[in-house]
């Protein structure tokens, strides 16, 4: 009895480790069947997988806080000066026709 | 079935992803709108994420920034614009990397497996957790806001080399691969990396689910 208790918490222990891998489908398959077994008999295991996948889910919903400032003038006529300069590196070809107006400030 | 069932935001990440490469390959062929449209959306990205990172506004502001130059620097070595969330964000990384190096030096701190377990009482399936009811989340607009300030809060106490790898993979949406390339480590670190993140801030939001449920928060080391 002892020794089945000692059996089920290293396996817990061993599944504690891979959980996020199980939440994301990156375990192998036999793995994968592994741990949905050790859960379909284990309440707590469940209990705790269910609390960190809300949590991975609050922080995928984590919004946008803080906005950046207004980019000066300054700084995007240089952007745009280094884009100029890539695309000519790219050699994508400028008519001067739609680019030019993008170039003015 | 226990399986995680992201499909909802899996679906969203897809899309917005599509519409940036789409972005990219305007950009690089020239486009005149492309290049606002670029500077407004990558701005506020690395900005955010720098945030996230360094912690400060200023310092935010300033990363994004040379980010921001950097990307246009090199954008003549993008071969391919599939690759743009990744490509951007390894940029994003090393600025970073520079203002920290500028800035304050932190030995990288690791977190422990053991410490992130929770405490259980009792054998085997017969065994209760001393964690929060997680089912009690809080479904009100206000109290979700106080849940999403604790999250945002668990995020910004991580160590770096945990903190980017949480940015990476679950709220920017990179792949284990991408993320594994932007931060020069192996796969197997970014697993191991970000499943103890979430466990660190899952236990973050435990004590706060814990202590708003009228119950005993842990003493936290």
């Amino acid at each position: 009895m002892e020794n089945n208790s000692h059996q089920h918490a290293a396996e817990c222990r061993r599944i504690f480790a891979l959980l996020s891998e199980y939440l994301d489908a990156e375990l192998p398959g036999d793995t994968c069947e592994e741990i949905t077994a050790h859960l379909q008999g284990c309440p707590p295991c469940v209990e705790f997988l269910e609390s960190l996948r809300k949590t991975v889910e609050l922080c995928r919903a984590i919004q946008a806080g803080e906005q950046p400032g207004p980019l000066s003038q300054a700084v995007r006529r240089q952007l745009r000066a280094l884009y100029q300069k890539a695309l000519a590196a790219r050699g994508a070809g400028h008519d001067g026709s739609g680019d030019s107006a993008m170039m003015k400030s | 079935m226990f399986g995680y069932n992201g499909s909802g935001w899996r679906a969203l990440t897809t899309e917005a992803r599509e519409r940036e490469i789409e972005l990219a390959r305007r950009l690089i062929a020239g486009e005149p709108e492309a290049f606002e449209r670029f500077v407004e959306l990558f701005r506020t990205k690395l900005f955010q994420y720098s945030l996230l990172v360094c912690g400060h506004h200023e310092d935010a502001e300033e990363v994004a920034q040379d980010a921001l130059f950097k990307v246009f620097e090199k954008l003549d070595q993008l071969r391919e614009p599939e690759r743009i969330r990744p490509w951007v964000f390894r940029i994003a990384r090393n600025a970073c990397l520079m203002k920290r190096r500028r800035s304050v030096f932190a030995p990288a701190e690791e977190l422990s497996l053991d410490e992130l377990m929770p405490v259980g009482a009792g054998d085997g399936g017969q065994r209760k957790l001393e964690i929060a009811d997680w089912s009690a989340l809080p479904e009100d607009q206000a109290l979700r806001a106080e849940v999403q300030r604790v999250v945002r809060q668990a995020i910004s106490e991580l160590p770096d080399i945990y903190k980017t790898v949480l940015l990476l993979r679950d709220i920017e949406g990179l792949s284990t691969t991408e993320a594994a390339e932007v931060l020069e480590v192996s796969e197997e670190v970014v697993k191991t990396r970000l499943h103890r993140a979430r466990l660190a801030v899952r236990q973050k939001l435990d004590w706060y689910l814990r202590s708003a449920q009228g119950g005993r928060t842990p003493a936290r080391g």
